[in-house]
């Protein structure tokens, strides 16, 4: 007999519900399961005295972005070209903001 | 029994299109008795069937539906004894596009809390009844002018209606399709149910069928035939 | 009652699938800009979270040098008295800097480590730079140093993958080598790297150092900690681009919607209406469009999110987080997810929409049922 739409879309939506709901009973497990990774992490941090994380590389201040000063990006280019886009997707650490005022 | 007692519609009231489509017209409809409203375009025809059968409130008057008064129930009372008790053919048949013939048998049947499987079971016999059962899930835009009509007329008996209005049924029909119009109409007179319908054309009003012909006229009843 | 909700459900799905096409064009543009909503949010919550949890063993306070604003190298002597400070348990100088590599056109973060320097002569290298360069445990690469000579260093170990949102781009050196390679002299130190017992003593601490010497910048290791819950804040460009995009797209929906049913779904009313259809439930085919749709865009948009960020490492997002880089990490994240944050989109996604396909609705849905007689 032909499936009802009602059916096939509930049946569906039910699907998708578990699957997402799957997906975060999972991800719950990973995160209580990386204890030993971050462990290691930590200490690496500890070990190298390491103040920020790698994402963008371009240049100094995108790269340590608690340790760089407001003047470093103009002093990447005479122009003051900004490196775009890395630096429009962050914001300056609330610390350099606090000292050296808005950057609007 | 259906007893109209001395009601008026008044459309666009208290405005410049305002328009008396009906003025104090009282009629008794008897059970199992098929009756024939005639008269031309603007008569009151569509209107009085539409009082008749609790789709719309009348502006004076009242009405009584085997002797319980329906004019001012609250809507979601008049829907469900429209429902139940009423079974409409329009004239444009108005069925839904898009859909299969047996999905807009059954929508009238929505609207209620019935199980799936009955439902489609009752409305692929109603369907049979009109030999239209193998195009049970051909969508309507797929259908001759006939298997339309005779879908409509299907959806129209999906509730087991004890009532069955149908407003001016033939007008879009060509004289063949009006006869077998005629011939589904008397086989569901001799099952027993009331039939009301509205009409200007002679296949209708002029037909063993009627019981009674009444015609209409400027929104009052200006005659009265009954059949011996 | 449930009965009636599923033959209200079946006719509105039949409603939908006439018209394949522009329903499921919206459906697909509704599931991409959630996809991309939530892509955003778990990867910024993740990253924020990882930053969180490592960064907290970061130095408990840095002391930088600064003149007319800008970095300088800080002196070793200062180490003397701010480590009589008390509550300062220890002062190291850290040494560490850039070196840009005009061959791959890459910047590196060279760094001298506090526990188990590499020889001189040898270097440990991240992953980011071994995948770049092709090079391993045991090979020679050349830098030049600030006078312009080359140095040869042996590759002693390569670190390890998993912490490459770390060590990345990093070169760990010893000492000697490096200082002979930066020409940083014997007496200066890129800044120095405090041990405090106390939290609540930082704000003290800095005080005084800024006391002892005007020209340091303490930086205090909630304040790093905070450089990274702000990184992909409200105002940084993705976010803002992206937001900016889903609210527009919204509103062009809503507009859509709110501009009223056609003649045709009037017609349809009607005759719903005259076949004993009540006014409530032509607004639950509406409620139920709406579901259909705006449940539908969130479960798809969402579960494509995770499996975007979690296991392609946010690859559709990569080339505007790479920027011009030529080294960058993979963004393999833990995840993390911010149950609050989804529950959020799920309302967003969800309520207005359903919302704005049925008031509309309301007026057609009042209509008399005689209507489809005249």
């Amino acid at each position: 007999m032909e499936l009802r739409h009602s059916t096939i879309y509930l049946g569906t939506t039910a699907g998708l519900i578990l699957v997402l709901g799957g997906i975060f009973l999972y991800a719950s497990h990973v995160v209580i399961t990386s204890g030993p990774l971050f462990a290691r992490k930590t200490a690496l941090v500890r070990q190298l005295e390491l103040t920020d994380l790698c994402l963008f590389t371009e240049a100094s201040y995108t790269r340590h972005l608690s340790m760089t000063d407001p003047s470093t990006p103009f002093q990447d280019s005479p122009m003051s070209l900004e490196h775009f886009p890395t630096g429009a997707l962050v914001v300056p650490p609330p610390h350099l903001v606090r000292s050296n005022g808005k950057h609007d | 029994m259906i007893s109209v007692r001395d009601i008026s519609k008044i459309f666009n009231a208290g405005q410049i299109n305002e328009f008396t489509a009906l003025h104090g017209v009282s009629l008794n409809l008897e059970m199992h008795e098929t009756t024939v409203l005639k008269g031309p375009s603007g008569s009151g025809k569509t209107t009085l069937l539409g009082l008749v059968g609790c789709m719309a409130r009348p502006t004076t008057g009242r009405i009584f539906l085997h002797e319980r008064e329906i004019t001012s129930l609250p809507e979601r009372f008049l829907t469900k004894i429209r429902r139940s008790t009423f079974g409409f053919i329009f004239q444009q048949f108005n069925l839904i596009k898009g859909i299969s013939a047996l999905e807009n048998v059954m929508i009238p049947a929505y609207s209620t809390n019935e199980k799936y499987a009955p439902l489609r079971k009752r409305a692929i016999e109603k369907l049979e009844l009109f030999d239209l059962g193998r195009r049970a899930g051909a969508k309507i835009e797929c259908l001759s002018g006939g298997e339309a009509q005779r879908v409509a007329i299907a959806r129209a008996l999906i509730n087991n209606p004890t009532i069955i209005i149908a407003d001016e049924p033939t007008a879009h029909l060509d004289s063949k399709l009006s006869h077998e119009f005629m011939a589904i109409m008397k086989e569901l007179k001799a099952g027993g149910a009331t039939i009301i319908l509205s009409s200007h054309d002679p296949i209708v009003y002029d037909s063993d069928l009627a019981d009674r012909v009444i015609e209409m006229r400027d929104g009052q009843i200006v005659s009265e035939e009954k059949s011996p | 009652m449930i009965e009636h909700h599923r033959h209200i459900l079946d006719f509105t799905l039949s409603s939908l699938l006439r018209r394949k096409g522009k329903n499921g064009a919206l459906l697909l543009v509704y599931s991409l800009i959630i996809f991309i909503l939530a892509s955003v949010l778990f990867f910024t919550y993740a990253l924020k979270r990882e930053a969180a949890l490592v960064l907290h063993e970061s130095p408990e306070i840095i002391v930088q040098r600064t003149m007319t604003g800008r970095y300088q190298t800080i002196p070793i002597s200062w180490s003397d008295k701010i480590g009589k400070i008390n509550g300062v348990i220890s002062v190291r100088p850290r040494l560490w800097g850039y070196q840009y590599d005009t061959t791959f056109q890459a910047n590196y973060t060279l760094t001298v480590p506090s526990e188990n320097p590499p020889e001189s002569g040898s270097i440990d290298i991240g992953s980011g730079i071994s995948t770049m360069r092709s090079v391993y445990k045991g090979d020679i690469i050349v830098f030049n140093g600030h006078d312009g000579f080359p140095r040869f260093f042996t590759v002693r170990n390569i670190l390890s993958y998993e912490s490459q949102l770390l060590t990345s781009d990093l070169i760990l050196l010893s000492e000697k080598d490096y200082r002979d390679f930066s020409g940083i002299p014997s007496d200066q130190a890129t800044d120095l790297a405090l041990r405090v017992r106390n939290p609540r003593e930082y704000a003290t601490i800095s005080e005084k150092i800024t006391h002892l010497y005007p020209e340091a910048r303490p930086i205090v290791r909630t304040e790093i900690q905070r450089t990274y819950d702000a990184v992909f804040g409200w105002r940084s460009g993705l976010v803002t681009v992206i937001f900016s995009a889903a609210a527009i797209a919204f509103i062009i929906f809503a507009w859509d919607k709110a501009s009223g049913l056609s003649a045709e779904e009037q017609r349809e009313i009607g005759i719903l209406k005259s076949v004993g259809w009540e006014t409530s439930d032509i607004l639950l085919i509406k409620f139920w469009e709406g579901i259909v749709v705006s449940l539908s865009a969130f479960l798809i948009g969402t579960i494509l999110a995770y499996a975007h960020v979690f296991y392609t490492s946010s690859a559709l997002f990569a080339p505007v987080l790479k920027g011009w880089s030529t080294l960058y990490p993979t963004f393999r994240l833990t995840p993390f997810i911010d149950f609050g944050q989804v529950a959020t989109l799920f309302f967003l996604t969800v309520v207005p929409y359903t919302v704005t396909t049925i008031i509309p609705s309301w007026r057609a849905a009042t209509i008399d049922p005689d209507a489809v007689m005249r």
